[in-house]
């Protein structure tokens, strides 16, 4: 069979979301904040509530996620995504809101707003990139740095007495009374994007239910910060990540 | 019922990152030899006859530059 005769918009099975912009995304080849951005607008587009969603972008890698998504978004202080986050829910309850962090600005600078913001119960969305590093400036040692991991600031390895341990902050809020849905997951394979874009759906729709908030962590990869190639990246992170990080839901009610 | 598929590759959006390639079940997809303005090996079918349509390419690609068509015959 010709290829142009596959070639038709009636054969067409899967394409862009028309939620994402025409823009070239600025990340490096292979990020996973570009496969998360693409999920996040496919469940926009697939709930109907493009006019109805507010993104809070963070300080770090994806501060420009505004340029890619085509909703409203507000850009918040480093580590401040929570605190307008819960503003803007209050002022308008109708609205569909999340934030969009990374480790650098949840679990490090801004672990203050995050915690309260859990722990009052917004009806918020939380998503979390944890790619175990601070990528946008040259990768630095994190908060989630794994032990004995090589970054820019930590050129022997993490070591638990000089830098303290890796901070598994999903477990901490999912301590929290406030948050109602709390999961790990990841976007390495078709599976994990699936799993995870399912995940993020169910957020958006607690969020409408007044069930507290949801809290999505997306174990990542830097690739340029950890010195690897996209694939290699994604295969350390398979082996050295997720059994210190173990995805699935830790909180679903 | 056979199912054949083909995919469209935005090559000037393509970043080249091969994400998709481990990903494709049936060895359908390659970097090319050619670079695209910015300098990137773009993804194309070298085996075009094996594509299923599977989705699994464009599902995990980064920058949504994959379009998947799937045709039953």
């Amino acid at each position: 069979m010709d290829i142009n005769e596959i070639i038709k918009p009636e054969n067409k099975v899967y394409g862009k979301s028309t939620v994402l912009k025409d823009a070239v995304m600025h990340y490096c080849p292979g990020c996973s904040h570009g496969t998360v951005h693409k999920i996040l607008a496919e469940v926009i587009e697939e709930m109907g509530i493009q006019d109805k969603t507010i993104g809070i972008s963070p300080v770090g890698c994806s501060v420009f996620a505004y340029n890619y998504l085509n909703i409203d978004w507000q850009q918040a202080a480093h580590g401040r995504a929570p605190a307008l986050a819960t503003a803007t829910k209050r002022l308008m309850p109708d609205k569909y809101v999340f934030t969009y962090q990374g480790d650098g600005d949840l679990a490090s600078i801004g672990t203050a707003e995050i915690m309260h913001a859990c722990n009052r119960g917004e009806n918020i969305v939380v998503i979390f990139i944890n790619n175990a590093i601070y990528g946008m400036t040259g990768g630095q040692m994190a908060p989630t740095t794994l032990l004995g991991q090589v970054t820019a600031t930590t050129p022997y390895g993490r070591d638990a007495k000089l830098n303290g341990y890796p901070l598994k902050i999903t477990e901490l809020i999912a301590q929290l009374e406030g948050t109602c849905y709390v999961t790990r997951q990841s976007v390495q394979n078709p599976g994990a994007v699936r799993r995870a874009k399912r995940a993020i759906q169910k957020a958006f729709e607690n969020s409408m239910l007044d069930k507290g908030t949801s809290f999505i962590e997306v174990v990542s990869t830097c690739n340029s910060g950890w010195k690897a190639s996209p694939v290699a990246a994604n295969k350390w992170m398979e082996e050295n990540m997720f059994p210190f990080y173990p995805l699935g839901d830790l909180k679903d009610r | 019922m056979a199912i054949k598929g083909a995919i469209t590759v935005d090559t000037e959006k393509c970043k080249g990152c091969g994400v998709c390639i481990p990903n494709c079940p049936t060895g359908t997809i390659a970097l090319s030899k050619e670079v695209n303005s910015k300098g990137y090996n773009y993804l194309y079918m070298a085996n075009p006859e094996s594509c299923t349509g599977c989705t699994n390419c464009a599902t995990v690609c980064p920058d949504a530059v994959i379009t998947v068509y799937r045709v039953k015959i």
